[in-house]
């Protein structure tokens, strides 16, 4: 994981370098022939095909523009130039609103010490005391600092390997083919999108203002993986009834991490109704969200291994 | 039970699809889902039918023409290859 760490720092380092234009208002004013070459040289890097028009318009601008003899058809080069500038950063900024890289590198910045303790909570939850997540000046400190904080390492790891173990489940019985590897993965895969979809849909339509955001209910709907891989493994080892025994234990240490970390963040949110006393209907809902998010952990367990372990 | 990625993505064009030809004034006023009972109290939190409203008419109004697009395309890709 440093390489990709370092690969996503590489990939910000150019985005914020190629997101620092001359401010729209200063640029009729500015000699934009300085910044062509920059422009040029970062155009490579993007499949945007406005941004190399507007690269090719501007050195072609201020190279022809010294040949125009009339100073409006300059000024009106110049101004085109600024106007496919302003559109080159709207484009940016929406994309980068559907997915931030710099949200995402939150994500990543674990270390050993983070990952090895994360699993202890998620297989043993019990005797963790203290779940909230410490935040550092209204921004939630990286999972580097705090234990608490949800992280999509250790769901990505954790899904490769189950994938992996699914394979090698399937090749002791003896039922192994490429397209099963690939039919497993996408079954995992759908289960998470469609879980993450529904604890979306179900947020939403009770007015829930909390801060969970799609990366966070990833990252949440990805634990399981760790218990998934335990309960497979001790299959594997000891057979059908060491299977059930992790999957017991699993369960019930997986509904125990959710429902406490999920406490936190969906029933205690500040809810905007706070004229008087809260509807009575609110804080059930909440808690059933919590109770079923919980309890569909283990279903989905039991529906994506057992025909892993026969 | 196989899941796919073609599975997800048929149930949701199907989804989207019946949520867009809910019509308005022969239907859903009707029930009493009408836009006019969508905007209930004011200001602080809406309820959950007034959300369920909201969303049932904003898929209506956005996803309409890229519903068209999509459609077509699917009828074209079966036609083509079954």
């Amino acid at each position: 994981h440093p390489l990709s760490i370092t690969v996503v720092r590489s990939f910000t380092a150019k985005s914020r370098a190629r997101a620092a234009p001359p401010p729209a208002g200063s640029v009729l004013f500015e000699d934009t022939s300085s910044t062509a070459p920059a422009m040029n040289s970062q155009g490579y890097y993007t499949p945007g095909y406005d941004m190399q028009g507007a690269s090719s318009d501007m050195q072609g601008g201020p190279g022809a523009g010294n040949m125009f003899a009339d100073p409006m058809a300059n000024a009106a080069m110049m101004y085109g130039s600024s106007l496919a500038n302003q559109g080159k950063d709207i484009v940016n900024k929406e994309i980068s609103r559907f997915m931030s890289v710099n949200k995402l590198k939150y994500f990543f910045a674990v270390d050993t010490r983070y990952v090895l303790k994360k699993l202890l909570i998620i297989m043993f939850p019990y005797t963790h005391q203290d779940w909230e997540v410490r935040y550092h000046r209204d921004t939630p400190l990286p999972p580097r600092q705090d234990v608490n904080a949800p992280d999509l390492y250790i769901p990505t790891m954790a899904f490769i390997t189950y994938i992996l173990l699914a394979g090698m489940a399937l090749g002791i019985q003896k039922r192994f083919s490429p397209e099963v590897l690939g039919l497993c993965a996408s079954t995992a895969l759908v289960w998470i999108i469609i879980e993450v979809l529904v604890l979306l849909l179900s947020l939403y339509l009770l007015t829930v203002h909390s801060d969970l955001s799609t990366f966070d209910l990833m990252a949440y709907s990805g634990y399981k993986y760790v218990g998934i891989i335990f309960t497979v493994l001790c299959g594997l080892l000891f057979g059908s009834d060491g299977y059930f025994v992790a999957l017991a234990w699993s369960s019930c240490a997986l509904m125990f991490f959710i429902v406490r970390s999920l406490k936190m963040k969906i029933l205690t949110s500040i809810s905007s109704d706070t004229m008087g006393m809260a509807s009575s209907a609110k804080p059930q809902l909440r808690l059933y969200i919590t109770v079923a998010t919980a309890v569909f952990q283990p279903i989905i367990i039991y529906w994506l291994t057992s025909h892993l372990v026969r | 039970m196989a899941l796919t990625l073609y599975a997800l993505i048929q149930t949701a064009v199907l989804c989207t699809n019946a949520l867009a030809v809910l019509h308005e004034e022969r239907f859903l006023s009707k029930l009493g889902w009408g836009v006019e009972q969508g905007v209930g109290g004011f200001g602080d939190d809406p309820g959950v039918k007034a959300q369920i409203l909201n969303l049932i008419r904003s898929v209506r109004t956005v996803m309409r023409v890229p519903l068209i697009i999509v459609n077509s395309a699917c009828i074209v890709l079966l036609m083509l290859f079954g």
